[in-house]
């Protein structure tokens, strides 16, 4: 059952690599990338379960944290150019 | 009162996350849990906004009924998908928030982009910018049902 | 009474890979960018929360059941914060999206620009 999961899993990472590959925008591919971060969240739970070693769910609550971090600075880049950006400073 | 709500939270945290019962990992995640409470109050993270323990009894029935939208409109919107016809009516409609407090706003900005279908594309004041998937999802939104919902949860004490 | 459960935890993991599979066709399938936000929110709400309940099933009431809800209240918590920052980038970006409708204008609604009391601390 675990297995069937897994190959679920597998068959819509392949569809997100795709779309994240095609774009055609960069919103398309930072999308796609944020997706294969919760679907890559989502197949170390099941293969934890699948292989019997459930403390990889440690490693997907980490990968969870990093994945909204990594997502929100790629998307703060591409609106300002640079991270360092501070909303503050154009607001009189 | 807020700070040793914030405190238990994160000591039951760091019980569930570690595993171990022994002293010195008790004494050290006691320590741990102090330290942050210290800092989120430095950052004053810890007011009702950051640690928001007056909404507790509103989500009691707030949640359940949030679940059961995201389940209803999930479904909806894989019907959508696997359609071969792909009958989608992407719209656009701005809707206006009653919330009296920022947690309410974030609470019903948060709840209408966790529901698939519909998406809150901006914030401008209490004007929400929705992109909803079919036209009955935007049309549902302007009734403000779920507006209605949040408010109410917001004012449950 | 396992019986039941593992059946009942079957049914869940089964019904989550459905809509699991379901997202990313719809990420395939819809035309432009905010269309295929939707199909990615319906991996990261029910997708996971079915997968996960049924995964609580099996691990019973232990330590594993606690993670497990704490990874998928971090998913719920933070899906939707990463889609409106990634649908209000987009819109700021002046991607047009693809519209059957647009109902922002009509004129019973809110009117444009900032109306209402602006709250502290808020972007504008």
């Amino acid at each position: 059952m675990f297995a069937a999961a897994t190959i679920a899993l597998l068959v819509a990472l392949s569809l997100a690599v795709v779309r994240a590959l095609k774009g055609p925008t960069v919103f398309d591919r930072v999308l796609a990338g944020n997706t294969i971060g919760t679907l890559a969240i989502l197949l170390l739970a099941t293969v934890g379960f699948l292989t019997g070693r459930p403390e990889w769910l440690d490693v997907g609550i980490t990968y969870g944290l990093l994945n909204l971090i990594g997502t929100l600075a790629i998307l703060k880049f591409f609106r300002h150019g640079d991270l360092a950006y501070d909303v503050e400073e154009d607001t009189p | 009162m807020r700070q040793i709500s914030l405190f238990i939270a994160l000591f039951l945290f760091w019980l569930a996350l570690s595993g171990y019962y022994k002293a010195f990992l008790l004494a050290a995640g006691v320590g741990s849990a102090i330290f942050a409470v210290y800092f989120a109050h430095r950052m004053t993270a810890d007011d009702e906004e950051g640690h928001p323990t007056q909404l507790f009894l509103g989500t009691l029935t707030y949640y359940p009924w949030l679940v059961w939208e995201i389940v209803k409109s999930c479904w909806a919107v894989t019907k959508l998908i696997v359609d071969p016809r792909l009958p989608i009516s992407p719209t656009l409609t701005r809707v206006t928030a009653t919330q009296k407090t920022t947690v309410g706003l974030a609470t019903y900005a948060n709840s209408i982009t966790l529901t698939p279908g519909t998406i809150t594309a901006a914030v401008d004041g209490n004007v929400l910018t929705v992109h909803a998937l079919v036209r009955d999802g935007a049309i549902d939104l302007e009734g403000g049902g779920m507006d209605q919902r949040v408010t109410q949860f917001e004012e449950v004490r | 009474m396992t019986l039941i459960v593992d059946v009942a935890s079957f049914v869940l993991i089964l019904a989550g890979s459905f809509f699991i599979v379901a997202g990313g066709l719809g990420l395939m399938r819809m035309p432009d960018v905010f269309t295929r936000m939707h199909a990615a929110s319906v991996i990261e709400t029910l997708g996971a929360g079915l997968l996960f309940i049924g995964f609580m099933l099996q691990a019973g009431f232990t330590l594993i059941s606690a993670k497990l809800l704490f990874l998928l209240a971090l998913i719920f918590f933070t899906g939707p914060v990463v889609t409106h920052a990634l649908a209000q980038a987009a819109l700021q970006a002046g991607i047009r999206p693809y519209l059957a409708e647009d109902r922002s204008d009509r004129p019973d609604g809110p009117p444009k620009g900032s109306s209402g009391p602006r709250r502290p601390g808020e972007e504008g």
